[in-house]
Order: structure tokens, then C-alpha cells, then sequence
């Protein structure tokens, strides 16, 4: 059953994001720390377990394809309602510090990829199924 | 007429998010066609469509002198619920169905480290540039360089502090900026900083750590890398509100 998916992917965020307060709160943060994170963790290990498999195969994980499908458009609406006027109006300083801070981010990945072990690049994107998954 | 319009009124704003799923649906069919037709393919189309989703929330945003995009229209509410944070962080979660955990165990030093990195070196940049434009005191100058690390940091950052409220709203725009540049420039810069796998992906997501600027970038360069950057994505606002109000401050507060 496709709901069976959706409510282990529901949970799978229920408790990370509850994991994720409570270390906020551990740190002493005002913040939700690695929530998200900690859901994602959870699903993967709960997609590899056997004991789960009833809710990750067949139509339950239908499910939770579906949401991963919906990825694109819930950020294109995401997009959609950001404050870009404020970010316009923020003046110089606001974009001088958006955009150096960007800019050396990038430059950044490379070097602390060489830090890690070398790492293989994937299979180049197949046209039609990145269609079919926007 | 007049009754017409009522009944079309009341059809679209009792079923707000059925409207939003609508209106994306044609944003995106339309961004396909643009990228097939015009650029053959090169630009992506979810990144000619996360392009328009961010110009319309500019028109709108001038229209309607709210703070939330497309979504202060009243027909198009929805907009601010589909793509709203509960929404979102659902849709990112199912995103790591089928990957593998021995994937993110490989990536998984390097990927704390550059969290760590990209807090400290997006709250220099801030704080630094805030020297320049002549701020002298700790307060604002720690707040405009959490800012640079996520449009939440700032805030979370200058409240704690005591900055004045116009420091707050600028470390804000500085941030909300950061987001949108990673959105529309990552597609660009992929091929050039080797992100096409899954532990550059987790890098790159430790480094920019805005959420919806990482959720935004990768969903326009690679689908299939959005789980990995996402996943150290999240943890960086955390350690950028657990920092910049504490270790940062008291250094900023120590050098001024």
C-alpha cells in the first residue's frame, strides 16, 4: 500500500526532526540542528533493513518515489516565494558579502575533495529520465 | 460577469495548494520546452524553471510589498505552502531513498570538515566586508558575517547579541542573496569544481549549507546529487547558530 511508504518517510522526518531539537537544545541553539539530516539517515537505514521491507518495496515505495519525483516542483515553489525584493534592496554591502561569500565557497569544493578519497563521477544523466523524475 | 469571476475566484482560492500544483506544473512544462527548444537542452530545465520561480517572486514581491514571493498573491497562496519549509525538508528526505549508506560513511569526514569550513570562512568574508563598509562594533560586525552564513544564522546571531535591527535586516539580504546565487549559479559552475559525485556533493553542500540554495543548485545540475548535499546542507545552519553568537563573537569581540 502507497501509504504505508509516505508514513514511514512522515516518521522518518517526525523523528529526525525531534533528534534535531533536542541537540539544538543539548547545544544550546536556537536552532533545529541536522533534523533533516537525521530523518535522511534514518531512511536509509531503514531502506536497506529487512525487517522494513514490507514499507520500502513494491507500492509503499511507490510512495515515497513520488515524493522524491515532486522534489523539483516543491523547489521551483520554494523559488517561487522567496523574498528577492528584500534581497535586491539589501544595497552593496548586503550583495559584495552574498556573492564573495558564493564565490569562495565554490572555489572551495575542489580543494576539500582532495582531502577525501578519490571519488568516481557518476554515469552521465540519461535525457529521459531526468525528464521523467521532474 | 460578475458572477463568473466570483465563481472562478472562489474555485481558485478554496484549493490553494491544488492551484499551486497547477501553476508549478505549467512553469515546469513550459521551463522543458524553453530548454529543449531554445537551448537544445544545455540549460537544464529545472534550472530555467527555479529561474522563473525566483523572477516571478521578484514581480510579485514589487506588486504586492510582501516577503514571501508569488505566494502574497491571494489566488496563488498555495505557492507558500507547497513550497514552504514542511514541504520541502518531506520531499528532501525522500530524496535519500536508494542511497547507500556506505556512500555517505566514505564522504563522511570530509564532509563535517567542510561544514566547519563553510561556516568559518562565509562569516569572514561577512565580517570582514563589514569592516570595510566602515562597521566597528563586535555586535553588528558578527551579525553581517553570520548573515553570509545563512539568511537564519543572522538573525538567530544579531537577536542573541543585541545588533540593532537594521544590521539584522541587512545580514538578512546578505544571506537571502548567498541563497539565491547558489540556486542560479551552481548548474553553471559544476563542470569547473568537479561536482558530479556523490562526496563533492556532500562537500559542496557543507560549504554553501543554505538549504534551499543547495536544494535549489543540485536539483539543476544532477537530481541524483541533491540527498548527498542536502544531507551536510542541514547541518550547517545548526553549527552556524551554535558558532557565530559564541566562539566568533568572542573573537570579533576580542579584535575590535
Amino acid at each position: 500500500m502507497i501509504i504505508l511508504g509516505v508514513a514511514l518517510l512522515s516518521a522518518c522526518l517526525v523523528v529526525g526532526y525531534f533528534l534535531g531539537e533536542l541537540l539544538g537544545q543539548a547545544l544550546g541553539v536556537q536552532a533545529n540542528v541536522g533534523g533533516v539530516g537525521i530523518a535522511m539517515v534514518l531512511l536509509v537505514l531503514a531502506s536497506g533493513s529487512s525487517k522494513l521491507r514490507t514499507l520500502v518495496t513494491g507500492p509503499a515505495g511507490e510512495g515515497i518515489k513520488f515524493w522524491s519525483a515532486m522534489y523539483i516542483p516543491i523547489v521551483v515553489a520554494m523559488a517561487a516565494s522567496q523574498n528577492v525584493v528584500a534581497a535586491l534592496e539589501g544595497g552593496w554591502l548586503a550583495v559584495i558579502v552574498g556573492v564573495l561569500a558564493v564565490v569562495i565557497s565554490f572555489a572551495l569544493v575542489p580543494l576539500i575533495n582532495k582531502i577525501g578519497p578519490d571519488s568516481e563521477p557518476l554515469p552521465p544523466l540519461d535525457e529521459d529520465n531526468a525528464k521523467g523524475e521532474a | 460577469m460578475e458572477a463568473l469571476r466570483d465563481a472562478l475566484e472562489t474555485a481558485l482560492t478554496r484549493n490553494g495548494l491544488i492551484v499551486a500544483f497547477m501553476v508549478v506544473g505549467i512553469v515546469v512544462w513550459l521551463s522543458y520546452l524553453l530548454s529543449n527548444r531554445l537551448t537544445r537542452g544545455r540549460i537544464h530545465g529545472s534550472a530555467i524553471a527555479i529561474l522563473l520561480g525566483l523572477v516571478g517572486a521578484y514581480f510579485a514581491g514589487q506588486y504586492t510589498g510582501g516577503s514571501r514571493g508569488m505566494a502574497d498573491i491571494g489566488l496563488l497562496a498555495g505557492i507558500g505552502l507547497m513550497g514552504g519549509g514542511m514541504m520541502r525538508d518531506f520531499a528532501i528526505v525522500s530524496t535519500a531513498f536508494g542511497v547507500h549508506l556506505s556512500e555517505l560513511k566514505r564522504a563522511g569526514l570530509v564532509g563535517i570538515i567542510s561544514i566547519f569550513a563553510g561556516v568559518i570562512v562565509s562569516f569572514l568574508i561577512g565580517a570582514i566586508v563589514a569592516i570595510l563598509f566602515g562597521y566597528s562594533d563586535a555586535e553588528s560586525i558578527t551579525t553581517i558575517g553570520a548573515g553570509a552564513v545563512t539568511y537564519i544564522v543572522g538573525p538567530v546571531t544579531g537577536t542573541a547579541i543585541g545588533a540593532s535591527s537594521e544590521v539584522i535586516a541587512l545580514s538578512v539580504a546578505a544571506g537571502v542573496i548567498k541563497s539565491v546565487l547558489v540556486m542560479i549559479g551552481t548548474p553553471m559552475v559544476a563542470r569547473f569544481i568537479g561536482l558530479n559525485n556523490p562526496q563533492s556533493a556532500m562537500i559542496f553542500g557543507g560549504l554553501m549549507g543554505t538549504t534551499s540554495g543547495v536544494a535549489g543548485g543540485l536539483a539543476a545540475t544532477d537530481p541524483r546529487l541533491v540527498p548527498y548535499g542536502a544531507m551536510t546542507a542541514t547541518f550547517y545552519t545548526g553549527i552556524g547558530c551554535l558558532l557565530c553568537p559564541s566562539i566568533l563573537y568572542f573573537i570579533v569581540r576580542a579584535m575590535v
